[in-house]
């Protein structure tokens, strides 16, 4: 079947690499293998990365009503080879009174993390690069690294906006990671597992024929995935939660005192942390790599899963190009008061709906809950608040 | 090649608890102690307890390295105010260290030879969890939400 052969055409080219190692020893076999899987990874999100900071540059400036990059190369295409000369080239500045070693180490702190993380997701059938039991475990284990790498920059830089920068971005951190993380724990209670392949796994076939069943088209998983996605978004540090770079208020925050190269990776590893979040979301809710109707699973998985992973990253461009920054105290107080709750709730919903057979009763008792819990919040929250018609006063 | 990893991983591991121990700097100790944590996490992967490596990374780099860093920095003005060396502190680890070394050369255990145990998944600890231990993890659960409802508590104050 030809299908199927496209589909697994990097499984077996990987295989046919290998079988050039059949003399070789024994423990050089698995050593290999994996370089293979970490150089088709980074090559792939470089590509990606490359791609995605041109376009971001396209899609705002058509929501803002300008052109956008288009001077180098076609459409603008080899703009992000142009901008990697630029920042290889320009001079790296570090303050006279900042600490060497943390400031040089922070950048790649910051990197590692992004880049392990994207190695437990599966891209395709048979294409996790990183295939271990825990694999979300995994995931967000690597990615609590990041704080420090953001306080090493913050404190090494000894710069009072980086610190400050860095303790607001610290701060946002630690509040979104535990919604980030109770949003996952429904679908790991479902799918009664940690490993990336066996969350796929348990999202593949379609009832009744045609509906796919991700868990996105759950009342709790559609809750989880919106909640997801913010924290998300917070935890990449996008607007409108980029309060840690709020550059109106104190320059580049943890950024500050980066130029060139090292600034760049900044940039990567922000990125790489998008795209390890977004498709750590596609892999959880949105089915990760099968189809969304049985008549187009002859469209290899990959496909279908770095189709999934730019339309979240246009969702990311498009809410940037959008909305306002928020302020700092309403980010966590949205972190405390709504978002955690809300969470919680959708582990309620989820059981209810596990434990009603996965069936209609379940579905509507579990969209109940949520409603309930929702419109609770949203009446309580607002009780405290004193909103009241503003009144203007303007100069005569 | 796992005897050469062991040697090179144990290498860091100390090297990074001996800087944690040494260095004059407290941002500079308490980042090297984060090398030390990564570095016992490396060794519960190559014992195979895969999940107790990486709650070691979450819970250790991820909150206490953090929660360590913040409190040199929202406590001491003056770092380098320590003034020679602290001889105690030394006499109080190798004591210490001695005691503890002497117990384990003690223990039977080291004689035995370990059985083969099948590889531990997460899926096991969880229904272990979960039946035989549901009790005291009710207890922990428990306590930490105590300690997180005092935590607010203690912050809430300062409002009214």
């Amino acid at each position: 079947m030809t299908g199927e052969r496209v589909d697994q055409i990097f499984v077996v080219a990987k295989h046919w690499l290998l079988s050039f190692l059949n003399g070789a020893p024994e423990w050089l076999q698995p050593i290999v293998s994996s370089l293979i899987n970490i150089s088709a990874v980074l090559g792939v999100f470089m590509a990606l990365f490359a791609l995605i900071s041109v376009l971001e540059r396209k899609i705002l400036g058509r929501i803002q009503n300008r052109y956008g990059p288009n001077r180098v190369g076609p459409f603008g295409l080899f703009q992000p080879i142009a901008d990697g000369i630029k920042l290889l080239i320009k001079e790296d500045i570090v303050p006279a009174r900042a600490d060497k070693v943390v400031h040089f180490l922070a950048p790649i702190m910051m990197a590692v993390p992004a880049i392990l993380a994207l190695g437990v997701i599966p891209y395709g059938r048979n294409m996790t690069a990183f295939s271990i039991d825990g694999g979300i475990l995994f995931f967000f284990a690597v990615g609590s690294a990041t704080e420090l790498a953001v306080f090493m920059a913050g404190w090494g830089s000894n710069n009072k906006f980086s610190m400050l920068g860095a303790m607001r971005a610290i701060a946002q951190m630690v509040s979104y990671e535990l919604p980030l993380i109770i949003t996952v724990l429904p679908v790991v209670m479902i799918v009664g597992s940690l490993s990336a392949d066996a969350i796929v796994q348990a999202q593949a076939g379609y009832s009744h024929g045609f509906a796919p069943r991700w868990f996105v088209f759950t009342p709790w998983g559609a809750a989880a995935f919106l909640l997801f996605f913010v924290s998300g978004l917070v935890e990449s540090n996008r607007t409108p939660f980029d309060v840690p770079e709020g550059e109106s208020e104190i320059v580049a925050g943890h950024m500050t005192e980066y130029s060139g190269f090292k600034y760049a990776i900044f940039f990567l590893a922000e990125y790489f942390g998008m795209f390890a979040v977004s498709g750590l979301a596609v892999t959880l809710f949105l089915g990760g790599w099968h189809a969304p109707l049985p008549v187009l699973e002859i469209i290899p998985s990959y496909v279908w899963f770095f189709a999934k992973l730019a339309t979240l990253l246009f969702v990311f461009i498009w809410i940037r190009g959008t909305l306002p920054r928020m302020r700092v105290d309403h980010v966590m107080n949205f972190a405390w008061k709504f978002m955690m709750p809300m969470a919680f709730t959708c582990i309620l919903a989820a059981a209810v709906w596990h434990y009603q057979a996965h069936g209609l009763g379940g579905w509507l008792w579990s969209l109940g809950i949520l409603l309930v819990v929702y419109l609770a919040l949203s009446r309580f929250l607002r009780a405290d608040k004193n909103l009241s018609a503003r009144t203007y006063r303007f100069a005569e | 090649m796992s005897v050469a990893a062991f040697i090179s991983i144990a290498i860091l591991t100390l090297a990074g608890a001996l800087a944690a121990a040494c260095l004059r700097k407290l941002i500079h100790a308490a980042l090297c102690l984060v090398v030390a944590f990564l570095g016992l996490a490396t060794f519960y992967f190559f014992l195979g307890a895969e999940f107790v490596g990486l709650v070691q990374v979450f819970v250790y780099v991820g909150a206490v390295a953090v929660l360590i860093v913040f409190t040199i920095l929202l406590t001491r003005r003056e770092d380098e105010d320590a003034a020679g060396f602290n001889w105690g502190g030394v006499i109080v680890a190798v004591a210490v260290f001695a005691g503890l070394a002497w117990t384990i050369m003690k223990t039977p255990s080291l004689s035995v030879v370990a059985p083969v145990i099948e590889p531990l998944t997460v899926k096991r600890i969880g229904e272990v969890l979960m039946t035989n231990y549901v009790w005291p993890l009710q207890c922990v659960g428990l306590l930490l939400t105590a300690a997180l409802i005092g935590a607010l508590v203690l912050v809430m104050e300062e409002k009214r």
